[in-house]
């Protein structure tokens, strides 16, 4: 278990920025996470702390040990590709074993590593066939066997399961957390993929065009993004742009376009988001804290009305897509048996003060 | 609602006719097995024929003797070849290699006209290129005589001759195989396979000897076989260096002597080895090929650095340079020289335009080429009828017999010219049904057919390859959307094949216009194509004329190069 520090990291090709001064010490044994949409620079991280790249400033250090123009193969990390990285010339047992040999370890030692690591991701009796011999997610197996076998001080992902159908990516995500923990090893993980950032991750963080936005853990980055990126990258949301009509000691009251006032909780607001009378602001409204209006009587504010432009019934949720006024509002409601409202039906909602997010 | 579920109406019941038989697509593919049958076994039979009759007896004597130990210059030719073919394997294999690992894995300054040069070798016929490597570096060769009259020497300081002549000269024009293809497997070789060794812990040492050549194997034995065989199948280069025992050069001078019964045991034993190695190619080519395992990344390619580095790689990519393009420069300068002029000169001291003009003024020089148009027109209007349809029937058709028909296509392309020059000459120096009961020996027609019949393989392959690639949903959805057979054949199949057939086209033609080795066995007087031209112009002293020809030949090929790479997309070569 070791502890991975970027300090002050950039990255430029030629006159591109790829990375853009990333300050992080990330744990020893955590699961940590690069989140981001493509080309938001996750991957060119995780390749300098391979080595793949060297840093243009900064320093990379694993534990107090500085890393930064390490070649690849003194770093003691293994990586898991997205494309996996086969070598298709050998079998599944020569792939698993090449990290061994390269360490020259005795043969028994490698056979029964080897047959540990084949057990561990329940490739048993697989260990003779050819790489182009095996489904995806068999291919997945064996190359997560190769990283982990030769024991890591980091386990790098580069989007593993993107490759893998919906039920495979579902199972094997689970596959890699329980080996996490089991093992205990300090991993990073790149994805694109927010709820599967979110299901497996200690801390995730965030970038965008090569600059990092939040690092937090999943319920921070939820529950309280630092911007609007981050509030409509991470999950669904609503965002909508008001003017501060008043504040008081613990309560904002916003003013939309269309004569709609929503009041929220001063203190469920962003950094750099300035809470005055008369200044600009969004609101972020996740859609399942919108509430349906019933029988328990009217509240007498953040009330709304809108017309159903489409619904979506998945079994877990209803989910609405509708128009209020000239905007539009997503709301999800957990399936409780109730009537799912068809396109162009009136609809009352309620939105909690505690629902309404500010950012900047 | 539930549609019931019922059988739609009886399908159109179908009359009986001769289309709809089973039997039908047999009667389509016939010509194609009995064309095959006529030019290429027939042949071939009667070469064996000839080898094992003497007097009209059946006997081994022939092959006695070949293998006779009293009298070894068959046996020592047969050794020749092979070592010569090796060594050309080995240097190849070398310099090709070498070659691809440069251009595409490094970046320094000289890489692009690099790698464009790298081809040039492709443009030069087997002759021409030999010719200009002796003028440039054979014994009175002008850079062993500039470097002797520079250094004030005695004698010239090297010069290219014998064995290794060839050898140096097999590498110039073949390495090109090993290039190629040791390039197209290093753009597949995925790089995150090297990361992906490189963060288990492997060095660079490592990953080339257990990631890197392993992944290579499979390019570079094809491309070794490929080169045996053709280096086996050399004949210019001995012809011109004087290396007599090879096969090649065996067989050649085995006819002009007149015993064309130990002619043809020679042909049939190289026939031997080649059919082996064809063999040999397709069953490895079926084995194993790793490359399109993973999706195609960019290569990073290393930058050369430091200053040294970039001087080193620019002096040694002009070197390069110089050497991949003085063998076409020498032969235009030489293309200029007045005949008869340059004897003991470094350089040819008088220099005329004349022998342009002549070539399409002149009734004597224009000849060879009007024939040799002529002659390869013909022949390649039959590889074209030919081609396309074998190749359709291949990929379109189905039935038994499919690998044959590949196997005997491919046949030619395996035999020595030579060889296909002695089967010719066996089967219709008498009057066969095949040739209409003609003797074609000595007339217009057997040099058509030698050309026919070597390039009986190029519109297939590369008219095949067009259809293949062309995916049959292609062809389905213009279905789909109304169109007949005939109309979706017309808008779709046809235009997306002509790059392919056109592709062939050129290939056949450019290369019956500069045939050699079975035209010297064949030509008459009267039907000189331009490659034995250009040999008797060179023994004439009349090196001028001779490169002249030379040089529009080259142009040629430059020109269908140009061509094809436009039509193919890139892959000039893939239809050779």
């Amino acid at each position: 278990m070791i502890d991975v520090t970027l300090d002050h990291v950039s990255k430029r090709f030629g006159s591109v920025t790829g990375v853009e001064d990333v300050h992080i010490q990330i744990r020893p044994g955590e699961f940590f996470t690069f989140l981001g949409p493509s080309g938001c620079g996750k991957t060119t991280t995780l390749r300098m702390i391979a080595g793949f790249y060297y840093p243009s400033a900064g320093l990379i250090r694993f534990g107090s040990q500085d890393v930064t123009t390490l070649p690849p193969n003194k770093r003691n990390t293994s990586m898991v590709f997205q494309n996996y990285a086969l070598f298709p010339h050998l079998t599944v047992f020569e792939n698993i074993a090449f990290g061994l040999q390269v360490r020259k370890k005795p043969k028994a030692e490698i056979i029964e590593k080897v047959e540990r690591a084949q057990e561990q991701v329940h490739l048993q009796g697989l260990g003779s066939r050819r790489i182009d011999q095996l489904s995806g997610g068999q291919q997945q197996r064996v190359a997560l066997a190769r990283a982990l076998v030769i024991e890591p001080r980091i386990l790098l992902l580069d989007e593993p399961l993107s490759n893998l159908d919906a039920k495979l990516r579902e199972e094997t995500r689970l596959e890699i957390k329980r080996l996490q923990l089991e093992l205990g090893i300090t991993t990073i993980y790149v994805t694109h993929d927010q709820a599967e950032a979110m299901a497996m991750s200690d801390r995730i963080m965030v970038m965008q065009e090569g600059v990092v936005q939040q690092i937090g853990s999943p319920e921070e980055i939820y529950n309280r993004p630092v911007n609007r990126f981050v509030a409509s990258f991470i999950g669904e949301t609503n965002l909508w742009d008001g003017i501060v009509e008043s504040v008081d000691r613990e309560e904002v009251a916003v003013r939309f376009a269309g004569d709609v006032v929503l009041r929220g909780l001063r203190k469920n607001c962003s950094p750099g988001c300035g809470l005055t009378a008369g200044a600009a602001v969004t609101a972020s409204i996740r859609p399942e804290s919108v509430r349906l209006i019933g029988s328990e009587g009217q509240p007498d504010h953040n009330v709304l009305a809108g017309k159903v432009a489409l619904s979506e019934f998945t079994g877990v949720s209803v989910n609405y897509v509708t128009e209020v006024g000239s905007r539009q509002l997503k709301a999800m409601f957990v399936n409780e048996g109730r009537r799912v409202r068809q396109r162009g039906e009136e609809i009352h909602f309620y939105i909690p003060k505690e629902g309404v997010y500010f950012v900047g | 609602m539930k549609a019931e579920l019922r059988p739609t109406a009886a399908p159109v019941s179908r009359r009986f006719s001769l289309s709809s038989s089973r039997y039908f697509v047999y009667i389509l593919v016939a010509p194609l097995f009995l064309v095959l049958l006529a030019y290429v076994i027939y042949p071939m039979y009667q070469t064996f024929l000839e080898s094992v009759k003497i007097d009209g007896q059946l006997s081994l004597a022939n092959y006695a003797r070949f293998f006779s130990l009293e009298h070894t210059a068959n046996l020592e030719a047969l050794w020749t070849s092979f070592y010569i073919s090796v060594l050309s394997v080995i240097c190849c294999g070398i310099v090709g290699v070498g070659m691809a690992f440069l251009l595409e894995r490094y970046e320094f300054p000289g890489r692009k006209i690099l790698s464009v040069l790298a081809m040039v070798p492709m443009a030069l016929p087997p002759l021409i290129g030999v010719l200009s490597f002796t003028f440039l570096y054979g014994e009175s060769g002008i850079i062993p005589r500039a470097l002797k009259a520079l250094l004030h020497l005695e004698q010239v300081p090297f010069s290219l001759k014998g064995i290794w002549g060839v050898v140096v000269v097999h590498t110039f024009t073949m390495y090109t195989y090993f290039y190629m293809t040791a390039s197209a497997a290093i753009k597949g070789l995925d790089p995150s396979l090297e990361e992906a060794a490189a963060s288990l812990g492997a060095g660079r040492l490592y990953i080339w000897r257990r990631v890197i050549l392993p992944m290579l194997t499979p390019a570079i034995v094809a491309s070794s076989l490929l080169v045996f065989m053709i280096s086996m199948a050399s004949y210019t280069a001995p012809l011109i260096f004087g290396i007599d025992r090879t096969m090649t050069m065996q067989i050649y001078l085995s006819r002009t002597n007149g015993s064309l019964d130990m002619a043809a045991t020679q042909s049939t034993i190289l026939s031997i080895v080649s059919i082996l190695f064809l063999i040999l190619m397709r069953w490895y080519q079926g084995v194993r090929n790793y490359q399109n395992l993973s999706k195609g990344v960019g290569v990073h390619r290393t930058e050369v650095k430091s200053v040294l580095g970039k001087y080193v790689s620019m002096v040694l990519s002009f070197i390069g340079v110089v050497i991949l393009l003085l063998p076409i420069l020498v032969l235009v300068l030489i293309s200029f020289s007045e005949d008869g002029t340059w004897t003991v000169q470094i350089l040819p001291p008088k220099y005329t335009v004349s022998h342009y003009v002549e070539l399409f003024t002149d009734g004597k020089t224009w000849r060879p080429i009007a024939n040799s148009f002529e002659m390869s027109l013909i022949a390649t209007l039959g590889n074209i009828i030919f081609g396309v349809a074998a190749a359709y029937a291949m990929v379109r058709l189905k039935f038994k017999g499919k690998t044959l028909l590949d196997v005997l296509i491919m046949l030619p392309w395996a035999l020595p010219g030579t060889v296909v020059g002695i089967n010719l000459i066996a089967a219709f120096n008498q009057e066969t049904i095949f040739s209409l009961n003609q003797i074609l020996v000595g007339s217009f027609w057997i040099l058509p057919l030698a050309y026919f019949v070597r390039h009986l393989p190029l519109v297939f392959r590369s008219t095949s390859a067009a259809l293949m690639q062309m995916d049959s949903s292609v062809e389905e959805a213009a279905r789909n959307l109304g169109a007949t057979w005939w109309y979706s054949f017309r808008r779709v199949v046809f235009p997306m094949a002509l790059g392919g057939i056109l592709a062939g086209t050129l290939l056949a033609l450019v290369q019956g216009i500069g045939e050699f080795v079975a035209s010297i066995l064949l030509f008459t007087p009267r039907t000189t194509p331009i490659s034995v031209e250009i040999f008797q112009r060179m023994y004439a002293f009349e090196f001028g004329t001779a490169c002249a020809y030379g040089v529009l030949q080259v142009m040629l090929i430059i020109i269908v190069l140009f061509i094809t790479r436009k039509f193919t997309g890139d892959q000039a070569g893939t239809a050779v």
